[in-house]
């Protein structure tokens, strides 16, 4: 199997991240020589076998759901890259 | 070498006690020695006054029954301190700065520990060589031109130098006990469960661990002691007795029985790691432990394993980054432009790479073929420790399949970088603790480590044998100070 720069395109797009083409180019070269290492996997037959998810055997535990952390509006806004006070501002979505 | 900076942890910590020391001239001693070894770039952010402050408040008033009594130390960057900005080697997290403190960190200053800053990683822990940081690269106190491992190459460095007594680092695939190794240092992977994710700037959250890394065993036991909780803000963090494992600490191994799986004598590895592996268990059997052959046959699919794991995961983790809430954001003409610039300028190319990898492995089509494949390859490698732990208490593996290599040699070839953690991952996809220690010299003088693996939740056990082989190890780190003028 082979990655192309059009899948380099889609999956560029799927996470959000742009990319020119000589950066696609690249990344399409370094996907390929990757991917060839994954497809070990391919030796394996693993039809009958549960898929691990997570190695702690544990069920989620359940807990009340309550507010805990009050008045920290302020702290979370101050991390914000655009200048305001009341709320996380981006660029126009609305026409 | 300063007198203070070059004792241990459980020294400096016994001084302060019977207050042959103050915690000020330990704090002052681990900032000058800081001060003249910036060419080693393991600091990304300093907290000196603040940290002399904290010490001569604890020297007011001091509190001795703490574990950590007003004991300076700094701490990767991927841990979110409260006030202090978090970069996780991002330029994405350039301006980060917490508004609440990571529980193993917590944990720490509830102990009496000082902080002394944030120790340079690789960017969002991906990386083996501390190359990929946006604050640049490491220097390893071993030789010059050298790296210090990764991604807690800041952590190892820092530690190997003397420039903190003891540090904590995470482990996804490698990056405490790579680092350890190269560096000539301890540095223990936990189980995964033991000690809190939360506040720790998330990778690949299945496989994600904290843990001690130190100048020996002891220390590193004290600081695991001190960091492992059960904790509630964490969900996967687990419940379980925790041993007071500085204190319970014996060199008693007798009987313990060691596996040596077959699958970890590598194609094309060093002849010195062969040999280091021999003299490994040699000293085993001379501790009275017994040494197993085993057999861990999934032990090759591993890495690609690894590779679509732990990708995945950071794909989705690594979503949040968008320039909206916090964090770097480019100009663009619209919203999704914001994002695609914001992601595409924030973010080194490494992460970059393992973003798309995740991604796809993850879209429409592909899930089966790679990322359900890649789980059901976890579990059989999960079996293969399962099935090794019914004849035996414990694993032993050379660290890394090399000692550390120049800076810049394997940048641009990712799969040679990737086998760098070939005997570290299979651990971290089983969630199994495991501990590295210097053990030996290569030709050029450089450090080779030693990796034991034990039981889920047996920190102790292995700690312990850790414990008994370093006394015969006997291993001395062989640092010039050649950065200091």
């Amino acid at each position: 199997m082979s990655i192309d720069l059009k899948t380099i395109k889609h999956i560029s797009k799927l996470s959000r991240i742009s990319v020119d083409e000589q950066k696609a180019e690249k990344l399409a070269g370094d996907l390929n020589s990757i991917f060839e290492f994954i497809e070990k996997l391919n030796e394996l037959n693993t039809d009958n076998i549960e898929p691990l998810t997570s190695v702690a055997e544990t069920t989620l535990k359940f807990r009340e759901d309550e507010v805990k952390s009050e008045n920290i509006r302020e702290q979370i806004i101050k991390n914000s890259p655009e200048d305001n006070e009341d709320f996380f501002v981006v660029p126009k979505v609305v026409e | 070498m300063s007198d203070i900076t070059s004792q241990s942890l459980t020294s400096l910590v016994q001084k302060i006690k019977s207050k042959s020391l103050s915690s000020e001239e330990v704090t002052k001693a681990f900032i000058d020695r800081s001060e003249k070894s910036k060419e080693l770039n393991t600091y990304v952010t300093e907290d000196f006054s603040n940290a002399i402050t904290k010490a001569k408040k604890f020297d007011q008033k001091p509190n001795f029954d703490l574990k950590l009594p007003g004991i300076p130390m700094a701490v990767k960057d991927l841990f979110c301190t409260k006030d202090i900005r978090t970069t996780a080697g991002s330029k994405i997290l350039e301006n980060f700065v917490p508004s609440y403190e990571s529980t193993v960190t917590q944990n720490i200053w509830n102990e009496g520990a000082i902080l002394l800053g944030k120790l340079n990683c690789d960017e969002f822990a991906m990386g083996s060589s501390n190359e990929t940081s946006y604050f640049g690269n490491v220097q390893n106190p071993i030789d010059k031109g050298l790296v210090p491992g990764g991604s807690s190459g800041g952590s190892s460095a820092a530690v190997s130098a003397q420039l903190t007594p003891i540090t904590i680092g995470t482990d996804t695939g490698g990056s405490i006990r790579q680092p350890a190794s190269f560096t000539g240092t301890v540095g223990l992977k936990p189980t995964y469960g033991s000690c809190s994710r939360y506040g720790i700037v998330a990778f690949a959250s299945s496989l994600d661990q904290a843990g001690p890394m130190a100048q020996n065993v002891e220390d590193c036991a004290l600081l695991q002691e001190v960091i492992s909780s059960y904790d509630k803000k964490d969900s996967t963090s687990i419940d379980f007795k925790r041993n007071e494992y500085s204190k319970e600490l014996s060199k008693d191994i007798k009987g313990k029985k060691i596996g040596i799986p077959k699958e970890y004598r590598v194609e094309g590895m060093p002849k010195e790691i062969e040999e280091l592996w021999k003299k490994g268990i040699d000293y085993a059997k001379d501790c009275g432990a017994e040494i197993v052959d085993i057999s861990l046959p999934h032990t090759n699919y591993a890495l690609p394993t690894y590779y679509i794991v732990a990708p995945a995961e950071a794909s989705s983790n690594l979503a949040r980054y968008d320039g909206v809430k916090y964090g770097f954001r480019a100009k663009g003409e619209n919203l999704i432009d914001m994002y695609e610039k914001t992601r595409s300028e924030g973010f080194g190319a490494e992460v970059q790479r393992r973003i798309m990898i995740g991604t796809y492995v993850l879209s429409s089509g592909y899930y089966d073929a790679y990322y359900l494949k890649a789980q059901k390859v976890r579990k059989l490698i999960k079996n293969d420790f399962d099935e090794a732990y019914k004849k035996v208490d414990a694993i032993l593996t050379p660290s890394t399949p090399s000692s550390a290599f120049k800076i810049g040699e394997k940048k641009d070839d990712p799969i040679s970088m990737y086998l760098n953690d070939i005997f570290t991952v299979p651990v971290n996809l089983a969630g199994l603790p495991a501990i590295s220690i210097p053990a030996g010299h290569d030709a050029a003088g450089y450090p080779l480590g030693l990796q034991i693996i034990g039981k889920a939740f047996k920190e102790q056990e292995i700690l312990n044998l850790a414990y008994a082989m370093e006394d015969k190890i006997n291993f001395k780190n062989k640092i010039t100070d050649w950065w200091i003028k």
